[in-house]
Order: C-alpha cells, then structure tokens, then sequence
C-alpha cells in the first residue's frame, strides 16, 4: 500500500497513484444506475429527488433505467404486498451483480403503518438483502440523496479480495434469491430465513 | 329530488312483487337508505336508473358491509301470579339475529344532478347463501367495486361478467374484511407490541426460563 503522505506528495507534483481497488470502486460508486420501480407514494419523492430541484445527478445515479438487466441499484420506494412481493424479489433476481438494495420509507422497512394488515409484507427484508434502510414516511429527497451516498460509502469500502469481498466477487454464494409463493393465507415460505432473522429484543 | 317515501311508493306501484323498506340511520348526517330485497333488486336498480323523474345514471360507489350474528337484549314486562297476586315483571328476553352481509350502492344523477340515493341489498346468510344480484349489467361503474366486495367480503354477484379477485392472489382462500376472518399470525418481530399485537406477540416470546427449585 502507498503511504497517504506520499501519495498526497506525488499529486501535487500532477502525479496520481492509486490502487486497482479504489479506481474500480470509485468507477462504481459514481454511476449507481437505480432501476424505475415505484410501488406507492414514496416513489413520489423519487421522482423529485432525481428532479431538477434535488437534483439526484450529482451523485452519479441519475440514469433510471426501466430495465432490471440495466439497473445496479432497486430502491424499494413505497409498500410492499403480500401480492407484489413475489414480483419484487422476481425483477431483484433479474438485475445483474454487482447490485444494491435501498428501502424507502416505513413501509418498506417494516410494513409501516400498514404492518398490522393481513395484506403487506412486514419490511422487504423479509426476503432480499437491504443495504440501506431509510425512515420516514416518505422520507425526504435528502434523505434519499443520505442513502445514496452511505451507500457510495459502502461501495467504496469493498474488498476485491479475501473473504470478506462482496457477493458478486465470490462465486461460491448465490445471487438469487427464491421467490415466495402465494398460499392460501400468507406467502409461502412467509419469510426466507437465509436472509432475514427476527432481530432478538431484551425485554 | 324526490323523497325516499315518494320513491318507496313509486318503486312500490311499479314493481307490486318488490320488498322495500326505509332503512334509519341514526348518525349525525341521517341519511337514510332503501334496503331491497335480492329477488327484485336489479328490477328496482332499474327503475332507478330508467325513471324519469329519477334517472340515477351514476352508481358512484359500491360497498359491503359484514353483519355478524348479533345478541339483541329487550325487555318486555309479563304477567305472573307471584303468591297468588297478579304483578307485572319485567323480564330480559335474548334473541340472536343471525348474520347477513350487506351491500351498499350510492346512486346520483348526472342528467338530474341529484342524489344520492343509497340502496342496500341484504344475503340470506353468510355462510353459503351469500348470492346477490350483480347490478354492473345497469352501471358499468360498478365492476370492479363489486369484485372487491366479492374478494374482501364473499359477496357472490350473480350475472356479473368477471367476478374474479382483484385485490388478493387467486390462491387467497377466505374474506378477509370479514369480522372473524383470522389474519396470518407473522408477528415475530414487534418492537413496540402494544394491545392485540401485545397478545399476538408474547406467543412468539422466548419461554421464560423456569426458576431453580433448591433441594
């Protein structure tokens, strides 16, 4: 690795250096291509923050593309139900590594205040991995923009190699997850437990 | 607009075979409604629709109501001989009005602009005899509302032309706005568990370690 003072040193001499790791990190951290996909009202606030007042195109993730095929991140902007869930996890399935998962908003995370129905998934974690989760209920474009740069932040800390180097790095871990099944009263399994565990509460 | 008794007794001269009540509604607003029976409701939606001094062309909403059975408590005062004196006792008479599901139609008028006149069609019960007369054929409006109350409630319309589920996945078995429809018990993690979800929760609490017993 290259000393920090010297590296600071060279640059000011019109010198850069730098590893191959944060070169391709920072290549990918600067262009998240989020994919347009919005279930309920948090997608409203989406839209306005790749808008021209917020202005989302200064972190690099203005590019919304329709396509899973073409997207790196999925924001999950808006309720999930028990009946869109399935499709959720089918277009996570379908976006190639390497890929990111932001939640939006209560309902997202949790289910928010629709978490009591017999009719919404309990937080979409349930089912996909989350990078970043964001309150609020619709969080606003700043918050948005806050998630999008904690996750530049969590891009650029990734290893290329070792064992703690990201999914889609390590062929021996899947990419997909399977989709849940509609039962007769719930989705079936009604939540993976590769992925999420019910967090342990001191009471 | 006309009256809800001048309707009652135009639907009445109209349609002799039809069951018409005026429903009352205590609440605030008062708005009272007209509850049909299922035989002729399309024929009296008919005439709602048709009537020139009504033309209802606009069915703007469509819902369903779940009566369950229900305990109705009156007291009633009865003659008894007590030691050979004839006294007036009250007495608590218990009767169980079963349950029935209920549909509720507000009518206005586009032509007219007045309304709404709200109609309800009741079912036999709410177990198997849950048919009611599909009035989409009169307002196309009314399709997709009807479907609902169908998914959500089990009301079967007849002659409806796609009485499908719209809200749940096909495979959803059962009505779930129903009063006693058991919702899927996904309560393993509650933060903050308060009243029912209380109750839902603890079932899914560690048991709690059983105290040392101290020879």
């Amino acid at each position: 690795m290259i000393d920090e003072g010297l590296k600071s040193e060279l640059q000011k001499q019109g010198v850069y250096v730098t590893t191959l790791e944060d070169l391709y990190n920072w290549g990918r951290a600067n262009s998240v291509w989020p994919l347009t996909f919005g279930l309920a009202c948090c997608a409203i606030e989406m839209m306005a923050a790749s808008m021209a007042r917020f202005d989302l195109a200064r972190f690099g993730a203005e590019v919304f593309r329709p396509s899973p095929r073409q997207a790196d991140l999925m924001i999950v902007a808006g309720t999930v139900t028990k009946k869109m869930a399935p499709l959720v996890v089918r277009i996570y399935n379908q976006m190639p590594e390497p890929k990111y998962v932001i939640a939006m908003g209560a309902c997202a995370i949790s289910g928010g205040p629709f978490k009591q129905g017999y009719n919404v998934l309990k937080g979409v974690d349930r089912y996909i991995p989350v990078d970043v989760a964001i309150p609020g209920c619709p969080p606003r474009p700043e918050a948005l923009i806050h998630a999008i740069m904690t996750l530049q932040e969590k891009i650029l800390a990734q290893k290329l190699t070792g064992p703690d180097r990201p999914r889609h790095l390590n062929a021996d871990v899947a990419s997909e997850f399977p989709v849940p099944a509609y039962g007769p009263h719930d989705l079936e399994p009604s939540k993976n437990d590769a992925v999420w565990h019910p967090p342990m509460i001191k009471r | 607009m006309e009256t809800l008794e001048q309707i009652k007794s135009h639907l009445e001269a109209a349609l002799p075979s039809a069951k018409i009540e005026i429903v009352a509604n205590e609440c605030a607003a008062g708005e009272r409604s007209l509850l049909v029976d299922a035989a002729s409701g399309f024929a009296v939606a008919k005439f709602l629709r048709d009537d020139a001094q009504l033309k209802l062309d606009y069915c703007s909403n469509v819902t369903g109501v779940d009566w369950p059975d229900k305990e109705l408590t009156e007291k009633i005062k009865v003659k008894q001989v007590v030691d050979g004196v004839e006294k007036e006792v009250e007495e608590v008479k218990k009767t169980i009005r079963p349950g029935f599901l209920e549909v509720v139609y507000h009518l206005y008028s586009m032509a007219l602009k007045h309304g709404p006149v709200v109609l309800r069609m009741r079912t036999e019960n709410r177990a198997d005899k849950t048919h009611l007369p599909s009035l989409t054929p009169l307002w196309r409006g009314a399709e997709f509302q009807e479907r609902e109350v169908y998914d959500l409630y089990g009301v079967i319309f007849d002659g409806h032309p796609d009485l499908r589920r719209i809200l749940m996945w096909d495979e959803f078995v059962g009505f779930p706005m129903r009063r006693d429809y058991i919702a899927p018990d996904d309560f393993e993690y509650e933060p903050t568990p308060h009243d029912e979800v209380l109750v839902e929760a603890k079932k899914h609490y560690p048991a709690e370690p059983k105290a040392e017993v101290k020879p």
